[in-house]
């Protein structure tokens, strides 16, 4: 574990921006997620672990209610987005999304141009009032999306010319565009190089200073390197939550250490 | 038909052969089969393979070549001053077919005996009387010169008929001969049938590219003697289409193809707005229990022969539409005259190209990878946002394709056009009046009593061809657009 | 900038109520695309049972021919010849004074000339009552009871599609003759029923549509797709298995392929013209010829074939080769023991549509002559239905829909119903064979 390093960092209590309560979610007849409870705090990245299939993603997928795209998929107990119940029948998913932004695993820009990938979300949202405003909110975007200096020259080419790491962070200003409250990352840094995967995790080390961040992560070292808190799933069930340095350095379950010294996984 | 039972014999030898060979090779392993190269059952194929398919093969290109020969030897006894202005020598040559087809019509039922036929001379019979008397009614007078190269032309493919026969069974029998006496229980048959299979199989893959030069071949050299007989500049670039059989008919090709065009296009109209919201629905919106329902029932239309169609246009929907817009119609409109119309045609056709719109969208709109739509639902985007700004334009080139394979499909439909199109050839813009299409006039073109001499049938070839390039054009460049598009998302 | 931190989730934003209304309406559309589609096919499907059924049904007139020695045989020897010798104008009287009798015994009123009673039957009566005769000149001087199609508006009176008010000049019937056919059908003798004659029949002409029938054209058919399968099947399975499994890779194998997918989209009308310059015009084999539209159809269904056929061939695993090529087969051996006889539900299943399509096609069949004739006897011979002029049920449906007397436009449609039966039938066979057959390795 001598490749680990815990950055130095204040973990002062911060206020709780979600809060799930007893969530289940089953795939038809799996059961996928067993009654799951966390508090995840505003301005905190906080790092999903676990081996595959423990059901990681799909509580993250939760969050913003994209497995409602998913016919078979049914979701019960609550998650609180600031005290409002994500899964109130009033609830719109599509505002929700507006402020639980999310990145997936494979970078996935749309065949449009530079520009219009990242214009895409504040237009369907209607955050512009005009060209000038929306050409702000883009390089605004861009620039906390730290590729604003790759791109600048070349907003009008197809984001899909870019290399594998400024898609990734191209789909992350994307996301930021909206200017949402939580950024939810599944696996982001999953189809990425080492250098790539570096600036990536640079980024979210910054972006923790406006967002929430909660990342799923296959990679120990990755949550290690850039989560305050880290959750530990396995089959389905929460085992372990916490500080990430206490986590990773006196686990109290002990699956959580069979994990983290790897026996299982 | 003597060919029919020339064919038979080949196929009761070669049957035979089969039984024979495996006999002879397993006498020759005294009954033990386990002597033998191969299996018994291959020397006994191998005898009849060796019977049978040289034989065929000889058949099969003495019939072709045959009556090319003979037509040029035949067309070489014309002389030139013989052919009249205006006329060709492949016309007068169907006159000496004719003639021929008379004088054997006229032996086969005993009027004439084939002596006579022969010897026939038309500065003593009116041979245009005589054979009008056993009804071949001929269209000019017979000179000495047609009947001569009539009397050849038959001469000649009696004859050759006598050699084909003979050559085909001599080869037959060589073969089955010759296969028999290889057969002994080291010959490695196995070897030698699998390779006459495949050169069978090999031959069978190359019917495909036969069939194209056939059609290419077959449309060409008939339209290189249409521009003979018409100016080329007229047909591609002339306004008006007007054949007169009695000659001097004005024949361009740019009013149908204006039909055609207009035609096609009302039907795109209906096919790709519907077609294409139905795939969208179906692949994006519909869950499995209607999807397993609406998508077969929509492909039933595709199922439906075309005739069907045009019975549609011509009895339903033709008369639906005079009844909306014409003489005492339920507008109290007298825009349109009679059931046939563009509109008509159009719109039955646009029913008819639904499922292909919207099975070629549906297979596209399906490989538009699933990250794409993920990317967009969770900025926050509605479905429909999703399809109409994200997955559309995504498969944009796919569905490109698809509307050209469809517009290629209504370019080349035939029967809904014959009976809801119409058959007058103009330049309009009205969707109510009847107008005609290129697939129309090849039909009526080549129906009934066609003299293959004249530019007005000759003209259906010239169509055909240009109908065959277009309609190739637009396949091939819509495959390449979807291979294109597949292969940017494998 | 909106400050989206501050709004509720729980309450919808004025511009998401907007975005729904939109993606309802988007909806909607794709509902809409669905539902004409499907409106469309049932359009297509009630007006073609609601205008077809009726050719299944006819109307006959039962009355009693009295076969006078007088007009019939009048040398009274009974020789066929002499019998044979009276045309069937001859036996016009005979009709009309059959119907004149019907008439009288049942006492009905009318001021019809024996003329106009003779003309409520087809015209086909005279030529049915002579073959009777020739067949049995023993019965000649008996009085004999005879079912004789109705003509075709006394057939249409009674079906709904002539009506008294659209009659006015119509020579071939009158008000008065409808009267009289009332009066006769309360009596029973006039009767509507089912018409086999319509299933298994020839074409009739023009003047009497009440006798048309699809039944030669459905053999002109049925020949064609002997040929079709015949030469289509092999070669289509032959030309499959060598680009599938022997084929090298090289440009003349790619060629082929391309080829191969485009003519499959080639108008069928250009392999209509390729029939009838290479079979017609060059090889000089018959018009009309069963025999030649099965060649173009084949040469049209080829490419469908070839490439449902290497479909099915891809889907046997390689592993199948693998172990047969393992215990010592040949390649060949390898294809045509184990891999083809795995492929053929596939195959056949890929045949059948083939098959389908063909049956369905018209507009070749225009072009090599199939149609403008009145095909009237069944072929005899194997070698007769291959090569004497016939029609095909399409090309039928065809002639029919083109002739001037709407009595024939019920027989189009009708025919179409039957075409829909076979069609039908071949498609559910292809499903159940995939459905029976279907491997899932």
């Amino acid at each position: 574990m001598n490749d680990m390093q815990f950055t130095d960092r204040a973990v002062d209590q911060k206020e709780t921006k979600i809060a799930a309560q007893g969530v289940n979610v089953h795939y038809g007849d799996a059961h996928a997620i067993k009654d799951v409870n966390v508090e995840i705090e505003d301005k905190t990245v906080t790092a999903f672990i676990g081996p595959s299939g423990c059901g990681k993603s799909t509580f993250l997928r939760c969050l913003n209610r994209m497995n409602d795209t998913i016919d078979i998929c049914n979701v019960t107990g609550n998650i609180l987005l600031d005290n409002e119940d994500i899964y109130d029948k009033r609830v719109d998913p599509v505002q929700l999304r507006a402020k639980v932004g999310m990145v997936f695993q494979k970078p996935n820009p749309f065949p449009k141009t530079i520009y219009d990938n990242v214009a895409y979300g504040p237009r369907i949202h209607g955050l512009a009032k005009n060209k000038a405003d929306l050409d702000e909110i883009v390089e605004k975007a861009l620039r906390r999306g730290a590729i604003w200096d790759e791109v600048k020259d070349r907003l009008d080419k197809p984001g899909t010319g870019l290399s594998g790491g400024q898609q990734q962070r191209l789909c992350i200003a994307r996301a930021v565009a909206t200017e949402p409250e939580v950024l939810l990352m599944d696996e982001p840094c999953s189809a990425l190089d080492p250098i790539a995967t570096a600036q990536v995790e640079e980024l979210i080390d910054e972006l923790r200073t406006r967002y929430s961040v909660v990342i799923v992560t296959h990679s120990m070292q990755q949550a290690a390197r850039v989560s305050q808190k880290t959750a530990f799933f396995h089959l389905g069930t929460l085992v372990e939550f916490g500080h990430t340095g206490q986590i990773f350095t006196n686990p109290e379950d002990p699956r959580t250490e069979s994990y983290i010294t790897g026996r299982i996984g | 038909m003597p060919t029919l039972w020339l064919v038979v014999s080949l196929l009761v030898l070669s049957a035979a052969g089969f039984v024979f060979g495996r006999q002879r090779a397993m006498s020759s392993a005294e009954g033990n089969a386990k002597e033998l190269h191969s299996l018994p059952s291959y020397y006994g194929h191998n005898v009849a393979f060796t019977t049978l398919i040289p034989a065929l093969g000889a058949l099969a290109i003495w019939l072709l070549v045959q009556p090319m020969f003979i037509e040029n030897r035949v067309s070489g006894m014309i002389p030139a001053e013989l052919v009249p202005e205006g006329s060709s020598l492949s016309l007068m040559m169907s006159d000496v077919r004719r003639v021929a087809d008379g004088l054997d019509f006229a032996v086969d039922n005993g009027v004439l005996s084939g002596a006579e036929a022969s010897a026939m001379d038309a500065a003593n019979t009116d041979v245009r009387a005589f054979l009008a008397g056993i009804g071949v009614a001929l269209g000019a007078e017979v000179s000495p010169e047609i009947l001569v190269a009539a009397q050849t032309y038959r001469q000649m493919s009696n004859t050759g008929g006598i050699l084909m026969t003979v050559l085909v069974a001599v080869l037959a029998l060589a073969g089955f001969a010759w296969s028999y006496m290889q057969t002994h229980k080291d010959f490695r048959a196995r070897n030698v049938v699998e390779k006459g299979v495949m050169s069978l199989l090999i031959f069978a893959a190359s019917l495909a590219i036969l069939t194209t030069i056939g059609i290419v071949l077959s449309m060409f050299f008939e339209t290189i003697n249409f521009f003979k007989l018409h100016n080329a500049a007229d047909f591609f670039f002339g306004s008006t289409w007007a054949p007169n059989f009695r000659g001097d008919s004005e024949l361009s090709i740019l009013p149908l193809l204006w039909g055609t065009l207009y035609v096609s296009f009302i039907a795109l109209l209906v096919a790709v707005p519907v077609g294409l919201f139905a795939a969208v629905y179906l692949s994006e919106y519909a869950n499995n229990t209607v999807r397993s329902f609406a998508k077969p029932l929509l492909e039933i239309l595709a199922g439906i022969p075309t005739i069907v169609y045009g019975l549609f246009a011509l009895l339903t929907v033709g008369p639906l539409l005079v009844g909306t817009f014409g003489k005492g119609g339920f507008l109290g409109v007298e825009w349109m005259a009679g059931a046939t119309s563009v509109l008509t045609a159009g719109v039955v056709m646009g029913i008819m190209l639904i499922p292909f719109v919207s099975s070629l969208s549906d297979d596209i709109i399906n490989a538009v990878p699933q990250a794409m739509r993920d990317g967009s639902l969770g900025l926050g985007a509605t479905k429909s946002e999703t399809i109409r700004q994200v997955v559309l334009p995504a498969a944009l080139p796919g569905i490109v394709g698809a509307v050209l394979l469809a517009a290629s499909r209504a370019i080349g439909e035939t029967m809904i056009v014959v009976m809801g199109a119409g058959a007058i050839a103009k330049f309009s813009g009205n969707p109510l009046e009847s107008m005609t299409t290129i697939t129309t006039r090849i039909v009526s073109q080549l129906t009934g009593d066609t003299d293959f001499a004249s530019p007005e049938t000759l003209v259906a070839f010239a169509l055909g061809l240009s109908l065959f390039v277009l309609t190739l054009g637009l396949n091939v460049l819509a495959l390449y657009i979807v291979r294109k598009y597949r292969e940017q998302y494998e | 900038m909106s400050d989206t931190s501050k709004t509720s989730l729980l309450a919808l934003s004025p511009r998401t109520k907007q975005r729904n209304a939109a993606e309802k309406r988007f909806r909607a559309y794709g509902v809409a695309a669905i539902a004409i589609g499907l409106l469309m096919l049932t359009v297509l499907v009630t007006n073609i049972f609601s205008r077809g059924t009726g050719a299944f049904q006819q109307t006959f007139v039962t009355v009693n021919v009295e076969l006078l020695e007088s007009k019939l045989d009048k040398k009274g020897n009974r020789d066929l010849e002499d019998i044979k010798k009276v045309t069937t104008f001859g036996y016009n009287p005979l009709i009309r004074d059959s119907v004149v009798a019907k008439v009288e015994e049942l006492g009905i009123q009318t001021d019809l000339k024996a003329k106009d009673l003779g003309g409520i039957l087809s015209k086909g009566a005279v030529g049915q009552l002579r073959e009777f005769v020739i067949a049995n000149p023993d019965k000649i001087g008996e009085t004999i009871e005879f079912r004789f199609l109705a003509q075709s508006r006394v057939d249409g009176y009674l079906k709904g599609r002539v009506h008294r008010e659209s009659i006015g000049n119509d020579k071939s019937i009158s008000a008065e003759q409808l009267d009289l056919v009332d009066q006769l059908v309360d009596a029973g003798v006039i009767v509507k029923s089912f018409n086999m004659d319509f299933i298994t029949g020839a074409d009739a002409s023009d003047q009497r549509p009440e006798a048309a029938g699809i039944g030669v054209a459905m053999l002109g058919s049925l020949s064609m797709m002997f040929v079709v399968l015949g030469l289509a099947l092999p070669i289509g399975v032959a030309a499959s298995i060598y680009l599938e499994e022997f084929a090298p890779k090289n440009r003349l194998t790619d060629i082929i392929e391309v080829n191969i997918s485009n003519l499959a989209a080639v108008p069928s009308i250009v392999f209509g013209i390729l029939g009838l310059a290479v079979f017609i015009n060059y090889m000089h084999l018959p018009t009309s010829a069963p025999l030649v539209g099965g060649l173009v159809l084949t040469l049209m269904t080829l490419p469908t074939i070839i490439i449902s056929t290497r479909a099915a061939l891809k889907a046997v695993p390689p592993s199948i080769r693998d172990a047969a090529l393992g215990v010592g087969a040949s390649k060949m051996q390898a294809v045509f023991h184990h891999v083809l006889p795995l492929a053929a539900p596939g195959i056949l299943t890929g045949t059948i549509i083939g098959l389908a399509q063909a049956l369905g096609e018209t507009a070749p069949l225009l072009l090599i002559g199939m149609v403008g004739f009145i095909a009237s006897n069944a072929p005899e011979t194997l070698a007769d239905g291959l090569l004497a002029p016939n029609s095909a049920m399409p090309a039928q449906i065809y002639e029919w829909a083109k002739r001037a007397d709407p009595a024939f436009y019920e027989r189009a449609w009708g025919g179409i119903i039957i075409l829909l039966v076979f069609l039908v039938t071949m498609n559910t066979l292809a499903v159940i064979l995939r459905r029976r057959f279907e491997r899932r390795w």
